[in-house]
Parts: structure tokens; C-alpha cells; sequence
């Protein structure tokens, strides 16, 4: 069995029925992933205990009220666990094993989900392809000689080929929303705060947000339910009531008020993209709601704010990582000195080390006022732009990245080239906002993104207007090629 | 050419909480070594802090011991630097907004006056771990990492080293009194970091700074400046300059000595600590907590020699330690006479602290217990000799009233009764009458002798006088 046309409530309904047990899923689904991945590569790490643990849902019986209860779902691996390795796609922390579980995976363990497995990623998730892991590329499940997008590509690559209905990934600048709109899934990015961080290994502290990819709309928002809420364990993880994510989903856009910035479809954006973010706009006209034309005017200056700050953060966050108590230690060092160098040196990947130096000047006495101050100022301003725009719009349209899926090994001799690729979703991590990637169409056979952005913990109303987008489009129900293999 | 001396301080303050300041490990001295850390305190992947909010509270209460003006808007900032005892890689401390701002001491001068002394800054942080050096490993220590400091840096206003010193005894007294910090130097819980400087009188520029560092006491602290201004005089007399440097003082020779050159400025990429809101403190809390601020010892001294007749020394002594104070202020709640209370708490009180070694807090005696042993010396129901084994009893934590019921000590004080022994002991020994008359007094100690024997010692020796001398005066 594959996953393909099916949902989580149908599949749900299948375990509660008895047509299938967990454990027999589960095994179906290991032998799925356990058969592509020589050609998709999408998977860090498999969890050796998960037939038993669908044994013990099974045994416990299928919650019947809840659609993760005895469901394989498959995790990014910078989300920390005790029985598989966590090794954010680093040679730094080969082999580790965590002494704790995220938060996330403490909740979908609790609603009955079986964890897989661990998806590869760009290391520490710094990236936009999953070239950037140091254990493998993973490939679009469309088209493998095309990148599946990054940070998240395992978990967008595994949803996509119909491997799992829904996977974890994290977002800090787009990791999640990018690889949803190159591989065909639904990606959320929910508002800063709306998940626990407690177990997602740091990369812009004040940019990460832990999300779910799935199939659908509706899936995703089942899985946003079971993740959501507050957690003493993360300070900056907020208190706002969870609502049933689930609850609008039929209330349609009639009457809605969508903003569609024109920044979003100027220079750089494909044809391709443009012409289905505007066959969209219709679709949404049609179905009742308003289109107009916005300006974000900062936006442009996103990308340069986001590698100032999220770099800066991240130069601190992987200050951890020099080989003192835990991961990885290079054998070569003589002292102290020696110790930090060789370790940081052999240990982390050139993007990391990249991101590490541009955020150590960032933030060093000489520029900080003339970087990290100024990103911190230009952040604001994109802040009120957004502020502005959501005073008469419930949300925002545009496209998720500006291309389709680019093929493997094409980025240029210019690292920072493949930044802009993130030019759309920063701004929504730059704001906090909540960021959601659906298919909106196809591009010489691979999947186009739209992504709708919201009001802060507005995710009900970005998938109240997807689920309506998706009820009338046929995006989500095409199949990857390597699935009709 | 003559000099004047420009010192300025720096004290961390280890807080007294039961938990860290970002992590739920706890806080206590003499454990096994990482014993009291937890994957917060390692800097482990995935891991996040959390503020202890009975930090912040206790920052409050620095500030306002301190006079000082109260951050509303308090953010943590990131101190980035690579040492085995960090294990994040950072420090978390208040850079940018630092909780207090603008406090003093006052300190006493010279000629009687006093002086006060600014502080610049007080900030809350996070203490770093430690690590020791073996033959052929090195070793770290997690425990003390995360452990609540505030650091009080002082303005460099003190000229002399006796200046800095008084600074740091009011220091020091003020933060014992608030309770927030035991401020034991000798168990690092207050550390101090000294800045001295000399320039020519009358010079507007200061001069180059020396640091001074580990300095394990307020003795120690006295006189490694008092040298380090000699020695600094001495190489400009002879010519020579003053290096920015790092010096360490040697009790035994009383010299300070050069520990590290400072090339150039650390560059501790400060910024705001993503994983940590903002903190908004409120006037209501402040209140709250200057409303539970505790009396003041330089009040209490006042009050002790205004309104209750004491010395200066006995205020002094009494206001050494909170605890001593607050246990003296009950005594007098609970209706103690103040000179004899002082003179307990002093007397009978210290020596079995001291010989016993061990801290007030710490012992069974209650200020209930001696305030009730008081309370019948003074109406005469024990002697002083008396007290002495009533004391005893009561660091063994017995009940006074009960132990003196029990052991029969209650001193006979009526007349009524005593009378007829003083009169059979005077039958009983007529040549120490004729003694007294012949102007003998050895007699009259001779007969009070007769008679503490005859009542076991519990005669009151006041009253035996009395009946005593109207007796051999009829």
C-alpha cells in the first residue's frame, strides 16, 4: 500500500475497521521506504522499534478519535530522540544519540503516531536543496535528478512519494514551504511560538518553527493540532489558546479579503510561477473572495536582514559543537586551541562554516551596528509592512519560490546565489507569521507552489482558504514519477 | 611627585535560589562533581532556557538595596567565547540593559564624615562551570554553570584603599541583609575584581589600569591595592610606564605579581539572547518586593542605640549577620530586656557558636527560649549561676521553663521563707555576728555562704542580703 489518494482519515478509518492492523502499515510502509531509498536516499536513519510499537497501539486498540493513533509518520532529523540518532545531516554529531525527545515527538508519540523514521536534510538545516547534508542528497520524487528543495527535502521527499501522509520539518527562512512547493505537498510554517522548540537542534533561534508536511490541507491541519501548544520547556513558545485546526476547513473564501503583493510576481519570479499564482487568484475570485494588489515594499531587503540575523544566530547556536562533552571530537587535536579548530574545522560542512563566519562579523564589534543592528531595524519595517497589509486582508497570496525545482548539482560558483531562492518565504519568518506552501500547479512536470501567509496563529484561516483552493483544483491528487514506477 | 589613587570594583554575587537561573538543576555546594546539572547546563542539543523568576526577583532586591534605579525592560544578551567551562559557547548576561543602574554605598570617612560611593551597574548573569588539571587530563565541572550571579560594578570613586575596602564591607552587609546571598567570599559566593589607577595630583586623566583578580579576601583586597599603588608609584618615579595588565596577589609576600599582558579588546559579539523574551517588570512587583526589603543594618544600629540605649559596639557586633539581628529583634518583640539580651546573645550565645562551630541558624536555640530564660532572670525566678545550665539546656533544645521546673532551679526570693533560715543560721554561728560587729566583713560572705548551702545554691543572693544585714544590724 501506498498512500497515494488516500488521506489520513481514510487510512484512519481502515485501522479503526480492522481492514489493516498498525504493525502490518507500518511494515508495508518500512518496505516502501526500504525500496526507494537507493534512488530517493531520503532517510538518516529508521527506527528499529517501530513495528513494535504499532504492535502496542494495536494492542491498546486504535484510539478511534484520533487519526494519529497506530499512523507512520516520519521526522526531520534535527529533532532530537532517544531510540534513533539525531545527527542534523552533521559529521559533528555522527553517531549521537540524544538523551531526550523533542517535544514534537514526545506529542506524536502520545497521540499513537509510529515514527519511522529520521529524514535527511541540509546540515543544521542551512540550505534550499539537501545537498548540503554530509551523509547524502536527497531527490525529488519527481524528478530524481532534481532537487527535492531544502532544508526539509527527506521529510518533503518521503510525503511526496507516498512513502508516509505526513512527515515533521522546520522552517527557519522557508526549509519547510520551499520543499513543499519543489515536491508537491501542503508544508506548513506555523507562527512563531505556535510549537515547542524544546528539541529542535538551533539554527535562528528567533526564526525557527517546527511544522508538519502532508498531502492535503486537511491532513496538515490534523497534525498541526497534535503538535500545537504551549511548553514550559521553550520560553519564547506561546500561550495562545490551540484551536481545532480542523474546525473551518468547509467555511470556503466567500467574502474573504486576499492581498497579493505585486513584489511577490515582479523580476526573477518564473513565468511558469507567475501564471499560476494568477490562475489562482481567479480560482479565488471565483469561489467568492477579493484579489487585490499589495505592496510589501521591505521585502526586498529580507533576504540580506535574514542571513545577517539567522547567520548571527546560528554562529552562536553551533558554538556548542567543539568537541568538549558530546558528538563528534577530531583525534588530531594537541590542545586546547588545537581542539576547537580541528574539531569546528573537520566536523562542520562549508555551508555551516560559511554561515558561521558571516554571522561571527555580523556580530563583531566593528559591524554589528552596520549589519546586525541594521537587519534588526530592516525586520521591523517588514514587520509593519505585513502589519499594514493585514488591516484590510485576512491573508496573503503569492508563490512559494520563484521556480520549480532546479536540477541537482546546479548551484552556481556564487553560494550566495541560491539565497534569493528563499526571497518569498523569509519575510513570513522575518514577521513570525504563519506560512503555509500548497500545489498550485505544474511546470514542465513538476510541482509550482502557492503559498498563503497569515495573520499571527491565524493558521485556521490559511487552511480554511486552502482546503478551498484544494476542493477545486486537482494539484495534490497528481503522482510523483518515481511513485508510477 | 605626589599621586592619587583611582580604584574602581567589580563583585559577582552568587544568589542563594534553590534552582539555576535557566535550568531546574540545583543549587548546593560540595556535590560530586556534574552531580547537580542537567542537558540545559551542558549546552546539549535541542535544549532551551528558562528563567528562574525568583532570580529576577532577587535582582530586584540587589537593585533596591543598592538605591539603585530598576530596569523596566530587562533583556538577556549572549557573551560568545570558547572555554570548556561554557558549555554553550556563551555566556547568557545582561549586556544591553542592565537590571540596575545608578545605586550607592555610603561609606564612612577618615575625618567621621561619610562618602558615598557610586556603582555604575548591577546586571544578572549566569555563573560559568569550572575545571581542574590533572597530570594528564583535564577535568570539567558543570555544578556551579548556571548558577544566578549579579555583578556590581562600582564607579572608580574610591581613592584609597581602605575606601574600597568599607565599600565592600557595606556591600557586602546590605546584600547579607536582603537575604539574597550569603556573600561568603570564602565559598566564592562573593568574588571580587579590583581596578586601580595613579595620576599625578591635579592631573584630569586618569591613568592606566591595573586589574587585580582572585582575591580571597577583604584583608587581601586592602592590601594588594594599598601595594599595588606603592609599586605603580614607584615605576613612574623611576620613569618606567604602566602596562595594561592582569595581576595576581600573593598573601605570603603581600606582593602583587603580573598574571596575563591585555593585548587588545576580547570581542565578545554581544547580542540579544533569541530564546529568552524580554521581561517586563512591573511597578507592582518592585513595591512588592521593596515592601518585604528588610530593615537596614546602619538602621539598625541607629535604632539599636536611639531607642534602645545600647553601644555602638553592641549595635555593631549585634548587626554582624542578619540572622544575629533578626534573632536580637525577636528577643526584644517577645519582651527581653535589650542590655541583657545583647549581653546573652554576645556572651553565652557566640562562645557556643564559636565553640561548637556551627551558624545561629543552624543550632537549637530559639529566640522564644532564651527570650523566656530572660524573662525569669530578670523577675528572679533563676540566678545568673543558674542561667548558665539553663542555656546549656536550651541548645539541647529542651523547653527553659520546663528544664527549670524539673531540676528544682527556681530561686528562692521570698523573704517569708527565707527569714527563718538566715535566723537558724545566725543561731548556729555566733561568732561570725561578733566577727561582723567587730567590723569583720569576711563574716557577712561567710553567712551568705551558710545559707546558699542550706537552700542547694537557690536563694536569691539579693534577698539573703537584705533579711541578712537588717538581721545583724538590729
Amino acid at each position: 500500500m501506498n498512500y497515494f489518494d488516500r488521506d489520513l482519515e481514510s487510512v484512519h478509518q481502515q485501522l479503526v475497521n480492522g481492514d489493516v492492523t498498525s504493525a502490518e502499515l507500518t511494515k508495508q510502509t518500512l518496505a516502501n521506504i526500504a525500496a526507494q531509498e537507493p534512488d530517493l536516499q531520503a532517510y538518516l536513519a529508521m527506527n528499529e522499534a517501530a513495528v513494535e510499537q504499532a504492535e502496542a497501539v494495536d494492542a491498546a486498540g486504535i484510539d478511534p478519535d484520533n487519526v494519529l493513533s497506530g499512523m507512520p509518520v516520519a521526522i526531520k532529523d534535527n529533532l532530537v530522540t532517544t531510540n534513533m540518532p539525531t545527527t542534523a545531516a552533521s559529521k559533528m554529531l555522527e553517531n549521537f544519540h540524544s538523551l531526550f525527545n523533542a517535544t514534537v515527538v514526545e506529542k506524536l508519540q502520545a497521540a499513537g503516531a509510529i515514527i519511522v523514521g529520521k529524514t535527511n536534510l541540509d546540515e543544521f538545516a542551512m540550505g534550499s536543496s539537501t545537498e548540503k547534508s554530509a551523509y547524502q542528497t536527497t531527490k525529488n520524487p519527481w524528478d530524481l535528478t532534481t532537487v527535492p528543495g531544502g532544508s526539509s527535502g527527506g521529510s518533503a521527499a518521503t510525503v511526496s512519494a507516498g512513502q508516509v501522509l505526513a512527515s515533521l520539518g522546520s522552517d527557519t527562512g522557508g526549509s519547510i514551504r520551499q520543499p513543499a512547493s519543489f515536491t508537491g505537498v501542503v508544508g506548513m510554517k506555523p507562527t512563531y511560538g505556535r510549537v515547542s522548540r524544546w528539541g529542535l537542534i538551533a539554527f535562528g533561534s528567533s526564526f525557527d518553527q517546527v511544522g508538519p508536511f502532508t498531502r492535503t490541507v486537511k491532513d496538515n491541519a490534523y497534525l498541526l493540532n497534535a503538535i500545537a501548544g504551549h511548553d514550559d520547556h521553550d520560553a519564547t513558545s506561546s500561550d495562545q489558546e490551540v484551536p481545532d485546526f480542523t474546525a473551518h476547513l468547509n467555511d470556503g473564501v466567500q467574502g474573504m479579503r486576499i492581498a497579493l503583493p505585486k513584489e511577490y510576481l515582479g523580476d526573477g519570479i518564473a513565468p511558469a510561477v507567475k501564471d499560476a499564482i494568477r490562475a489562482a487568484a481567479k480560482q479565488y475570485e471565483d469561489l467568492g473572495a477579493t484579489v487585490e494588489t499589495v505592496s510589501l515594499p521591505h521585502a526586498k531587503y529580507g533576504v540580506m536582514a535574514y542571513y545577517a540575523l539567522a547567520s548571527s544566530e546560528a554562529s552562536s547556536n553551533l558554538e556548542r559543537f567543539d568537541g568538549i562533552r558530546y558528538g563528534y571530537r577530531s583525534p588530531e587535536a594537541k590542545n586546547l586551541e588545537d581542539l576547537y579548530v580541528q574539531t569546528r574545522s573537520t566536523g562542520f560542512g562549508n555551508e555551516v562554516k560559511r554561515r558561521i563566519m558571516l554571522g561571527t562579523f555580523a556580530l563583531s564589534a566593528g559591524s554589528f551596528d552596520k549589519y546586525f543592528k541594521k537587519a534588526a531595524q530592516i525586520r521591523t519595517l517588514i514587520i509593519e509592512d505585513f502589519q499594514k497589509v493585514f488591516q484590510d486582508h485576512d491573508l496573503i497570496m503569492g508563490p512559494t519560490a520563484p521556480t520549480k525545482a532546479f536540477q541537482i548539482g546546479s548551484e552556481s560558483t556564487d553560494p550566495t546565489e541560491m539565497y534569493v531562492n528563499d526571497v518569498m518565504t523569509i519575510p513570513v519568518n522575518l514577521a513570525g507569521l504563519p506560512g503555509m506552501s500548497l500545489p498550485a500547479g505544474f511546470s514542465d512536470g513538476l510541482p509550482i507552489g502557492m503559498q498563503l501567509i497569515g495573520k499571527p496563529f491565524a493558521e485556521s484561516t490559511l487552511y480554511q482558504a486552502g482546503h478551498a483552493f484544494e476542493q477545486n483544483t486537482d494539484f495534490h491528487q497528481h503522482t510523483p514519477q518515481l511513485g508510477g514506477k | 611627585m605626589n599621586f592619587e589613587t583611582t580604584i574602581g570594583l567589580e563583585v559577582h554575587v552568587e544568589l542563594k535560589t534553590n534552582s539555576k537561573i535557566f535550568s531546574p538543576s540545583p543549587v548546593s555546594y560540595g556535590a560530586d562533581a556534574n552531580e547537580n546539572t542537567n542537558v540545559i547546563d551542558w549546552g546539549y542539543p535541542g535544549t532551551l532556557p528558562t528563567i528562574n523568576k525568583q532570580v529576577i526577583a532577587n535582582g530586584i532586591t540587589a537593585a533596591l538595596a543598592l538605591h539603585a534605579d530598576i530596569e523596566k525592560h530587562p533583556h538577556f544578551d549572549r557573551k560568545n567565547y570558547f572555554y570548556p567551562d561554557n558549555p554553550k559557547g556563551y555566556q547568557v548576561t545582561e549586556n544591553d540593559t542592565p537590571a540596575a543602574t545608578n545605586g550607592w554605598i555610603e561609606v564612612q570617612t577618615a575625618d567621621g564624615g561619610t562618602k558615598k560611593i557610586g556603582i555604575e551597574e548591577m546586571h544578572v548573569e549566569e555563573d560559568a562551570g569550572k575545571n581542574t588539571h590533572g597530570n594528564k587530563y583535564s577535568y570539567v565541572d558543570l555544578n556551579r554553570q548556571g548558577t544566578p550571579l549579579i555583578e556590581i560594578v562600582s564607579k572608580p570613586e574610591m581613592t584609597t584603599p581602605q575606601e574600597a575596602y568599607d565599600y565592600l564591607e557595606g556591600l557586602r552587609e546590605r546584600i547579607q541583609f536582603t537575604g539574597i546571598s550569603d556573600v561568603r567570599m570564602e565559598e566564592g559566593s562573593m568574588r571580587v575584581d579590583c581596578n586601580i589607577s595613579i595620576r599625578p595630583i591635579g592631573s584630569d586623566q586618569l591613568g592606566q589600569k591595573i586589574e587585580l583578580k582572585n582575591l580571597n579576601s577583604f584583608n587581601y583586597v586592602r592590601k594588594a591595592l594599598a601595594y599595588e599603588e606603592q609599586r605603580q608609584a614607584q615605576v613612574i618615579m623611576a620613569g618606567g610606564t604602566i602596562g595594561a595588565e592582569t595581576r595576581r596577589f600573593d598573601e605570603l609576600t603581600g606582593k602583587t605579581y603580573l598574571m596575563r599582558v591585555k593585548e587588545g579588546k576580547d570581542d565578545y559579539r554581544y547580542f540579544p539572547e533569541p530564546d529568552l523574551p524580554s521581561l517586563e517588570i512591573s511597578d507592582a512587583w518592585i513595591d512588592e518586593l521593596r515592601t518585604a526589603l528588610p530593615e537596614m543594618p546602619a538602621k539598625r544600629r541607629e535604632r539599636y542605640v536611639h531607642e534602645l540605649g545600647l553601644t555602638d559596639y553592641d549595635a555593631m557586633v549585634l548587626t554582624q549577620t542578619k540572622e544575629m539581628s533578626d534573632f536580637f529583634d525577636r528577643l526584644i518583640e517577645l519582651g527581653s530586656d535589650p542590655k541583657m539580651a545583647s549581653n546573652y546573645l554576645q556572651g553565652d550565645v557566640n562562645a557556643y557558636l564559636n565553640d561548637q562551630q556551627v551558624k545561629l541558624e543552624n543550632t537549637k536555640i530559639t529566640p522564644e527560649a532564651l527570650a523566656a530564660m530572660i524573662k525569669m532572670l530578670m523577675d528572679e525566678t533563676i540566678s545568673t549561676k543558674m542561667a548558665k545550665k539553663v542555656f546549656k539546656a536550651i541548645t539541647q533544645g529542651e523547653d527553659p521553663k520546663v528544664f527549670v521546673k524539673e531540676k528544682g532551679l527556681i530561686q528562692l526570693s521570698d523573704p517569708a521563707e527565707l527569714k527563718p533560715i538566715v535566723d537558724d543560721v545566725l543561731a548556729n554561728n555566733q561568732q561570725s555576728i561578733e566577727d561582723f560587729h567587730n567590723g569583720k566583713d569576711r563574716a557577712v560572705g561567710f553567712l551568705v555562704g551558710q545559707i546558699m548551702k542550706r537552700t542547694q545554691g537557690k536563694a536569691n543572693p539579693k534577698v539573703v542580703n537584705q533579711i541578712l544585714m537588717q538581721a545583724l544590724n538590729q
